[in-house]
């Protein structure tokens, strides 16, 4: 890219906000300049003469700055730093000493490196959220907080005034705009419940008066380290008043992207917020009387201004045209920019009448000039009215999109409601903060502002608002006098032209929607603030030809019905309008936000909480490798010195079956249920009875949906007649409390009773092993632990030998000897610690979950989610003894369906592998030894090869010396004794089908 | 192509006609599905007096919301059947509609982070390999060398422990596909209503034969419902019931960057999916908002989340930024496998149901929904799709397998 320095202005040598005794250096491509502090890196640039920016996207074309806001098609930057950031509008980028930028041509560049800056988070709750802090938000703040409401006022620019920064000389409430601006804000910033939030820019509306808000806070971060530097705020608004303005739209004309075109509200704004003029000689190209404006600071800057209107005389004694050439300046009315001389920058523009229906009249006149500025009317801002499903008409004398029906609590004022009158506006806007506060419960005191005001009705507010107007002739596009429409940037940013446009309707293309994705325009950047109501008006006079049936509308809601005309068929015939065609969808964010913004602090370990057993500190002391499970870090392994997880968790079996070890089964859900029905809400929510379940014993139940699949499984303890403790597996508890809560609440409210997660209440240690007992005596002395005194499935309340509580069950998930104990959570690692102190003499061994895997997978103890995937029954499992027969419960009707009772379901058994020391991959699938046909495993199959079944569980069983597996396999119990092939990574291994428990099948270790 | 490119489309697509008073085949929807239908109809089965019936824009409902993923990696026989079938006709659509539809096979990841992550990819590689369908087991290594910019290391909340590959698997651009489809049934003689919502069907006795729209009576020989979640509100007027529930789908897209993601990546565990399309826009999918509902919009706690993943696993990303989100509607069975097949209205068919699958299964449920109604019986490939599966109970559970996006 060529660098060009052209001869624009520069910086005036009065006025503007800016603090001329803080001079910024800031570096662009490497060439240093200097601006003030106030300017942004846009006005800056203005200021040092330099319009143009990076080149177009795909066609790389010379470009330059074109607006002063958030709408900026062009001039994109990637500021450099110690994590770079592309993509950045110069017209929104405050100025801030050492800024170094590289200019970009539409494409950013990601920096790997990471980004060490804080972003954080707030919640907030507020009576009223004033969105925008032009005159008509200032006004509704305003009256909003004087009568105490909590009040937020968003802004996103870092100055308060919105458009009055552009009007530093008009006069507002009987002040100067910018002394309104500082009386206003001092006046909210002293009320207590108020919140001024500058560099906040509320970029999503969702339902309910939720706003997300992303609040910029570089300044503060800078200043003080270990700030976040971006802030996310949530915000629950009682009431919102969106007062969000209105964008200048750009006029469509060939070569209108050349560097020096400048929206001419955007001129205004260079010039009067911060003295920096854009251009000397100007050619001053609109369509409205809001650009007068722009000529009076232009020539009063000492610039001189050609007008070229596109409207014909407008007969009024207050014309704006009449004004300007009383203040001496050219004014041309009928008439057109048709084109553009120059290319790096404007050179010259060149001139024509144009006729009634917008055609050439006549040839063009070059005019010299350094500076087209351009207004093609004004689109209220409605992306958060819209975002909310609010609707909008197209209202054909302001020559825009405004909202119509209204969004439930939100009231939308000022430019963005289509009024352009400040005094309208503060009269809109106080009306809007007085209503949305007595709304949320607090009518204002005062009544300023024009408060007193009658309300007017929608139509005499219209008609009002059409006078401030005044004259709009929309020019969609602007004929070239070779009849070209190539260089007739309809969305510059994404470099589409009329042309584009043009090509979308001859395909075919009737829906604004399609003539979006027919061409991208609306895809970039600013998501159509540009480009999007100029394609709109386009479409309406290319579709005014033939074949304008069909007319698929954008956004349901606009004003189809004003331009529908019933044919003598009777069927609607559509005359497109703007309104019959409407928009397309607005969607947050409104302005782009940057990932790790919202990612915030929820990232590294603080992605997802850690949940972590009171004894995890032991844990980590003894060497515990750790599984995630849920979000429980859950002890996997203690590998000693030397030791592998094979030697490891060979060794902790060993102690299992032979000796005594120890598991911290914390993680357990735990769910109490209380409850005259509680019996009964079991009883249906369990495949198994629970209504005899006698206080002081448990019982294993298992939970099905009702597809009749297995759910989750675990053990209910009944503590009193009216009162359950129930266990759930690590990973399903929250899943279990909502499936119950959902039953108990939506289906049978008639039910009494009541849930409580107490996961984090207790602790809990099972002790296993044949010498438990022993271990158990020791810690609870007052305790009969003898096998008469203290059967399986039993617990017993106890205080153990410490003093704590504990409430101790005889439950086994290996097959051993076993038991649990529960204590409140506050002595979980008091408790693990005795254990491990008692247990000492007879070598108690920690173990982890992969070692309770290999003891169940041993009896054939399914783990639900390993041996089950939602496709699996308890009858597949081989446990037929825990469904009833009598009673009803939850999946029971699909017991009785056809695909249950069929041959073929996938059951559960254990499969051997020929070769002792193979551990099959979990996953492995299972097919017949004569599946394969000539199939090697290279490669892909020619057709699919038949899957049997396949490997849920693998492990190396220490009892019985040698390898093992359990699967699901089709018809398993039927094929006990035959030989199957195990299928993993292109390989292939026989293995024998064998009934699923392989160790104590009589259950003779239970007891010990 | 370059990604300094902007692709064109033709220069023309289709004819813009009004309604005719009959058709032998009336399709309600004119998203992908239907339009694939009616080329199908015309292409395979010569019936040309096709409508296809849209209450919007073509292809305006998920069709040009998805995150446009295709692969066939699906776990159990009768998924992998029907969308490897799709990803070989994916292979071949360029050719086969005349349309460039940027069909770019490179790769999909699909993340583990847990044990049981891994078991269940494991599984699913193994049923994938044996049939037919093309896919590996990737360890983390290997994770980084397919996408260099992932974060492999250890120290973020759930590390990744290695995925699943599809080599063949990628993206396509998905506005171009329905165009391709609507441009070649169109220029076979299916004509394309939009802006034609159906408030009613017109029966008679027990067969269906035609409907009432907000342009007037329209005779049909035979009606086909491709609505997805509307399939409730069109069965609901056809006087049956289909097991479906709709939920938001959000999704979101980031300014142009030059390229840094060379594959797809998917991740369930802590949900986030993302390529970067080929001008340059990081496109992601997120979880599905939990409650029902059509509105074509989410909650925006999903996309918070959604992005601390994504940051977490792509720290490149972090000042990329969002540039827009918007919402689809996916219509999930019980099962998450779709509904496909005859329905109790004689001559009225259905095919709904899709989920998260409905993009990529694009040409093949064309084709085999084509067949289903061409020949008033389901296509072998959508033989146990029926509705009856619901009655049954020979469910094709997606849902507890790994294959499922959710």
């Amino acid at each position: 890219m060529t660098q060009h320095q052209n001869h624009h202005g520069g910086r005036l040598e009065r006025g503007g906000r800016l603090d001329r005794d803080q001079p910024i250096g800031f570096t662009i491509d490497g060439t240093a300049l200097t601006g003030y502090a106030g300017d942004t890196l846009a006005s800056a640039l203005v200021a040092n003469g330099r319009l143009r920016v990076g080149d177009s996207i795909y066609l790389r074309r010379p470009r330059g700055v074109l607006s002063a806001g958030v709408e900026e098609p062009n001039a994109f930057v990637r500021v450099n730093g110690e994590h770079n950031e592309s993509m950045l509008p110069a017209t929104t980028l405050e100025l801030r000493d050492g800024l170094d930028v590289t200019l970009l041509d539409g494409i950013g560049v990601l920096d790997d490196r990471p980004d060490r800056n804080e972003y954080d988070k707030m919640h907030v709750h507020a009576d009223v959220a004033v969105i925008g802090s032009g005159p008509a938000g200032l006004a509704a703040a305003k009256e909003a907080a004087s009568g105490g409401a909590r009040v937020v006022l968003f802004e996103q620019d870092f100055e308060l005034g919105g458009s009055l920064l552009s009007d530093p000389t008009i006069t507002v409430a009987d002040q100067g705009a910018l002394d309104y601006v500082a009386s206003v804000r001092a006046e909210l910033e002293a009320a207590p419940e108020v919140t001024v939030l500058t560099r906040t820019c509320v970029f999503g509306s969702y339902d309910n008066n939720f706003l997300v808000a992303l609040e910029k806070r570089d300044d503060v971060a800078s200043a003080e380290g270990g700030v976040s530097r971006q802030r996310l705020w949530h915000v629950t608004a009682g009431q919102v008043v969106l007062a969000v303005g209105a964008f200048e739209r750009p006029i469509v004309f060939s070569d209108n992207d050349v560097p020096g075109v400048m929206l001419a509200s955007a001129v205004k704004t260079y010039v009067e917020r911060w003295a920096a003029l854009p251009g000397r000689d100007v050619v001053l190209f609109t369509t409205n009387d809001s650009a007068y404006e722009t000529a009076r600071c232009l020539t009063k800057a000492g610039a001189t201004v050609t007008v070229i209107d596109a409207r014909p005389e407008v007969k009024a004694a207050t014309s704006a045209q009449e004004g300007a050439r009383r203040a001496g300046l050219t004014v041309r009315t009928a008439s057109a920019v048709v084109g553009i001389e120059g290319s790096e920058g404007v050179t010259g523009a060149f001139v024509a009448s144009i006729d009634d229906a917008g055609q050439l009249a006549g040839d063009a006149e070059l005019i010299a000039c350094d500076l087209v500025a351009v207004s093609g009317g004004w689109t209220p801002n409605v992306s958060l009215h819209s975002q909310r499903q609010g609707q909008l008409a197209w209202d054909d004398v302001l020559s825009g999109f405004v909202p119509s029906a209204g969004v439930k609590n939100q009231f939308v004022v000022g430019a963005g409601n289509g009024t352009y009158d400040t005094d309208d506006c503060l009269i809109e806007g106080a009306r809007a903060g007085r209503g949305a506060a007595a709304a949320a419960g607090f009518p204002a005191s005062s009544s300023a502002d024009g408060g007193d005001a009658v309300a007017e009705s929608a139509e005499v507010w219209r008609a009002r608002q059409h006078r401030a107007a005044g004259t709009v002739r929309p020019l969609w596009a602007v004929p070239a006098p070779d009849g070209s429409l190539d260089t007739h940037f309809v969305d510059p940013h994404r470099d589409n032209t009329a042309a584009d446009v043009l090509r979308a309707t001859g395909a075919g293309m009737r829906s604004v929607e399609h003539v979006k994705r027919y061409t991208s325009i609306s895809t970039g950047i600013d998501q159509g603030k540009i480009g999007g109501v100029n394609t709109i008006g386009l479409l309406t006079q290319l579709l005014s030809g033939n074949d304008t049936k069909a007319i698929p509308s954008g956004q349901p809601g606009q004003d189809a019905a004003d331009a529908v005309e019933l044919t003598a068929s009777g069927q609607p015939a559509r005359r497109p309008t703007p309104g019959t065609i409407g928009t397309t969808t607005f969607r947050a964010p409104f302005t782009p936000v940057a990932f790790t913004a919202l990612a915030g602090r929820g990232r590294g370990a603080l992605f997802d909480a850690a949940r972590t057993s009171p004894a995890h500190s032991w844990h980590v002391e003894h060497g515990a490798r750790f599984e995630d499970v849920g979000q429980w870090k859950r002890p996997w392994f203690y590998p000693q010195e030397g030791e592998d997880m094979d030697a490891a968790v060979a060794r902790e079996c060993r102690a299992a079956r032979e000796g005594v070890a120890f598991m911290d089964a914390t993680t357990l859900g735990k769910i109490e249920i209380r409850g005259a029905d509680a019996p009964e809400f079991l009883n249906r929510m369990y495949t198994n009875p629970f209504l005899k379940l006698p206080v002081g014993k448990g019982r294993y139940g298992v939970m099905c949906t009702v597809s009749g699949m297995v759910f989750d499984d675990g053990v209910t303890l009944r503590l009193a007649d009216d009162r359950f403790f129930m266990t759930t597996t690590t990973g399903g508890a929250a899943k279990v409390l909502d499936w119950l809560e959902e039953w108990s609440q939506t289906e049978w409210p008639e039910l009494d009773v009541t849930l409580s997660s107490v996961t984090e209440q207790w602790s809990t240690v099972a002790v296993v092993g044949p010498r438990s007992r022993e271990v158990i005596a020791k810690l609870a002395p007052d305790l009969d632990v003898s096998k008469e005194g203290f059967g399986f499935m039993e617990f017993r309340e106890t205080t153990l030998a410490s003093g704590i509580d504990a409430r101790v069950c005889r439950i086994t998930f290996s097959g051993e000897l076993a038991y649990e104990i529960n204590v409140p959570r506050w002595y979980g690692l008091k408790v693990w610690e005795d254990v491990a102190a008692a247990g000492e003499e007879f070598d108690i061994t920690p173990y982890g979950t992969e070692t309770m895997h290999v003891l169940r997978a041993e009896k054939a103890f399914p783990i639900v989610g390993q041996e089950t995937d939602g496709t699996v029954t308890p009858h597949d499992l081989g446990m037929d003894w825990v469904v009833s027969k009598t009673k009803e419960f939850i999946g029971k009707r699909s017991f009785s369906r056809a695909a249950f009772t069929e041959p073929g379901r996938k059951q559960l058994v254990s499969v051997l592998p020929l070769d002792h020391t193979l551990r099959l991959p979990e996953g492995a699938q299972l097919v017949e030894p004569d599946a394969l046909g000539d199939y090697t495993g290279e490669g892909l199959p020619t057709a699919p090869i038949a899957m049997v079944g396949f490997v849920t569980s693998s492990y190396h069983s220490q009892a019985l010396g040698r390898s093992f597996a359990l699967a699901l396999v089709k018809d398993g119990p039927t094929r006990v004794g035959q030989t199957l092939l195990a299928s993993f990574g292109g390989k292939f291994a026989e293995v024998e089908v064998r009934e699923p428990v392989l160790y104590d099948k009589e259950g003779a270790r239970r007891d010990g | 192509m370059s990604q300094r490119e902007l692709p064109q489309h033709p220069d023309f697509l289709w004819t813009n006609p009004d309604p005719k008073k009959s058709y032998d085949v009336v399709i309600v929807g004119g998203g992908g599905h239907g339009l694939a239908t009616a080329y199908n109809l015309a292409k395979h089965h010569g019936i040309t007096n096709v409508a296809v019936l849209d209450k919007g824009w073509l292809a305006g409902g998920n069709m040009a919301r998805n995150t446009t993923i295709i692969r066939s990696n699906y776990l159990w026989d009768e998924s992998a059947a029907i969308y490897e079938t799709s990803l070989k006709l994916w292979e071949t659509m360029q050719e086969d509609l005349g349309y460039d539809v940027f069909f770019s096979q490179r790769g999909v990841l699909n993340l583990a982070h847990t044990m049981q992550d891994e078991r269940d990819s494991v599984r699913r590689v193994e049923a994938n390999r044996l049939n037919g369908v093309d896919a590996e087991w990737v360890t983390p290594q290997q994770v980084k060398e397919l996408c260099p910019i992932i974060n492999i290391n250890d120290d973020i909340r759930y590390p990744v422990m290695g995925g699943t590959y599809q080599p063949r698997a990628g993206i396509a651009k998905h506005d171009w596909v329905a165009w391709a489809y609507a441009r070649r049934a169109n220029e076979m003689g299916v004509d394309l209503i939009q802006n034609c919502e159906v408030t009613g069907f017109v029966m008679d006795g027990d067969r269906v034969v035609g409907v009432e729209t907000n342009r007037g009576r329209i005779n049909a020989g035979k009606v086909a419902l491709a609505a997805a979640g509307y399939t409730s509100v069109l069965a609901d007027m056809a006087g049956f019931r289909v097991p479906i529930q709709s939920h938001p789908l959000q999704a979101l897209v980031s300014e142009l960057h030059e390229i840094v993601h060379p594959t797809v990546v998917m991740s369930n565990h802590v949900h986030v999916y993302v390529s970067q399309a080929h001008k340059g826009e990081l496109v992601m999918g997120a979880g599905v908002d939990a409650y029902n509902g059509y509105g074509q919009r989410g909650s925006f706690h999903v996309i918070e989340h959604q992005m601390a993943a994504a940051v977490e696993l792509f720290p490149i990303f972090a000042r990329a930024h969002l540039l827009r989100t918007w919402g689809g509607v996916v219509d999930v069975t019980l099962d998450a496998s779709p509904v496909m097949g005859l329905t109790p209205v004689d001559q009225m068919y259905v095919n709904c149901g899709w989920g998260t699958g409905g993009f990529k299964a694009v040409p093949a449920a064309g084709l085999a929904y084509a067949h289903t109604i061409a020949h008033d019986e389901p296509h072998p490939l959508n033989r146990g799709y029926g509705l009856d599966r619901f009655v049954t109970g020979a469910l094709i559970d997606e849902h507890g397998a790994a294959a499922v996006a959710h």
